[in-house]
């Protein structure tokens, strides 16, 4: 037993290290996807037809490549154009490039299932369109994508642990670092999706948590 | 009426190949009710949506208060206003649509208030009192708190004739305000309209409701393939209609 929890103590501390990584990492590329891809969203609805190709573009191209392929490349590519960057910058480009083009796709289809008698009423008012976006379109907007929203957040979370293959210094690197030294695998692992399942859990009751509060005025 | 308070010019409207509005004139004065009927397809929404550049005419020109209203003359043309600048102008004309419209994620007290407040700057405080009283105005006081999906059709239509008219617009505009309510609904909305009208506010009202238009209107205009075939008091047109189609419009009417 007392063995049981030396080990716990020896492996668990680089493993939270690591946990710190994996939020900040989250955190910073959840925002890059959301500033992104509303954004995109945003400008898509303006109709330019050649901005429009260019933003379906880059969707394409971010959706339907693995997101791994996209951080090397963002990685191991760029210092070649004299752009030298770390694994965590890295790997918040990369994950929030690749988030960008999947939360583009879902603030459109948020902006698209408001009704178009929304912003009329709100233009019949005397509201200029920026503040017809502003105080009618994206609070509703916001209504509609928070349960998708949030259930990208969670899949984010947890895809963080592909930047380990970077090198950035999160739980699934320190994990297989642990591995490596010690040979405790299986406890190294266990204890690492441990910690995943601790960090997943109450954000997907928080999500829950906010949805309620949200169909509170439906 | 070189003073009238609403002058439309020559109003055409195409959609693509589709000419739904076909040189339409109208004028109203300060204090006067316009009615405008006739059959589904005709242009009536269209030339009310176009009044307040919902639409955007192809041709012609909307005068409120002498005022060119959604263009500017530049040389010897006119160009059409930015969003920005309509706004300013929109701010002066109430619109009701057909389908209300209210703000799902605003209390309807909110749907009336947040107008006044961004729109022309009121603080939160004045907004909400005019809003009270204009809720009050449409006897929906006792439900300012609610939502939206919370209220029958016929309240939701009540709070948005509040809304439009916390604008303190000088027309009001009224798309088919009761087409979409439930018969048993239609009379509460009716009744605060026809209360605006004993007010003395302008209005243009779009409706199917024939012996309404009768009673709350001055002037009733019967539109047909996009052109004004027949108009004048009630008395003439729905009492004694000249034109043989709008006589076949008010029998298919009466027997519904």
């Amino acid at each position: 037993m007392e063995d049981f929890f030396q080990k716990l103590m020896e492996l668990g501390g680089p493993l939270l290290l690591g946990a710190g990584t994996t939020v900040a990492i989250t955190i910073a590329s959840l925002l890059v996807a959301i500033v992104l891809g509303l954004s995109l969203a945003l400008i898509r609805l303006l109709g330019i037809l050649p901005v429009n190709w260019l933003i379906s573009t880059y969707v394409e191209i971010f959706r339907n490549t693995p997101v791994l392929a996209q951080i090397f490349i963002i990685y191991f590519s760029l210092p070649y154009l004299g752009i030298n960057i770390g694994p965590f910058p890295a790997a918040v480009i990369g994950l929030g490039l690749n988030g960008g083009a999947v939360l583009c796709e879902v603030f459109r289809a948020g902006l698209n299932a408001i009704h178009h008698g929304q912003r009329e009423a709100a233009l019949a008012v005397g509201m200029t369109p920026w503040m017809s976006l502003r105080y009618i379109m994206l609070p509703q907007t916001w209504r509609i994508t928070l349960p998708p929203l949030g259930n990208y957040a969670i899949a984010l979370l947890k895809d963080t642990a592909v930047v380990s293959a970077i090198a950035a210094p999160e739980i699934m690197f320190w994990a297989r670092n642990l591995v490596t030294s010690t040979f405790q695998t299986t406890f190294v692992y266990i204890l690492a999706a441990l910690i995943y399942f601790c960090l997943s859990f109450p954000l997907a009751r928080l999500v829950e948590q906010f949805e309620r509060r949200q169909r509170a005025w439906q | 009426m070189e003073n009238a308070l609403l002058r439309v010019e020559n109003l055409h409207k195409r959609f693509g190949t589709l000419e739904v509005l076909k040189g339409v004139n109208m004028a109203l004065d300060r204090g006067h009710k316009t009615a405008i009927i006739g059959p589904s397809g005709c242009g009536k929404s269209t030339m009310l949506r176009c009044i307040n550049y919902m639409e955007t005419p192809t041709a012609g020109h909307v005068y409120l208060d002498g005022e060119l209203f959604g263009e500017r003359q530049s040389g010897d043309g006119f160009v059409r206003m930015s969003e920005t600048e309509l706004a300013t102008q929109r701010a002066h004309v109430g619109m009701v649509f057909q389908g209300f419209y209210l703000w799902p994620h605003l209390s309807a007290r909110e749907n009336v208030a947040i107008g006044p407040m961004k729109v022309r700057g009121m603080s939160k405080s004045e907004a909400n009192d005019l809003a009270d009283a204009m809720l009050e105005k449409v006897h929906m006081s006792h439900k300012v708190d609610e939502y939206p999906e919370r209220l029958s059709g016929g309240q939701q239509q009540r709070v948005a004739i509040a809304r439009a008219l916390a604008q303190q617009p000088k027309l009001m505009l009224f798309d088919e305000p009761t087409s979409a309510l439930d018969p048993e609904l239609i009379g509460e909305v009716l009744n605060v309209i026809q209360e605006l009208a004993d007010e003395g506010r302008s209005m243009v009202l779009v409706t199917h409701e024939i012996r309404f238009a009768r009673e709350v209107a001055d002037r009733v205009i019967f539109l047909h393939d996009g052109v004004i075939v027949e108009e004048g008091s009630p008395e003439e047109v729905i009492d004694n209609p000249n034109h043989e189609r709008l006589r076949g419009f008010l029998r298919q009417i009466v027997e519904h």
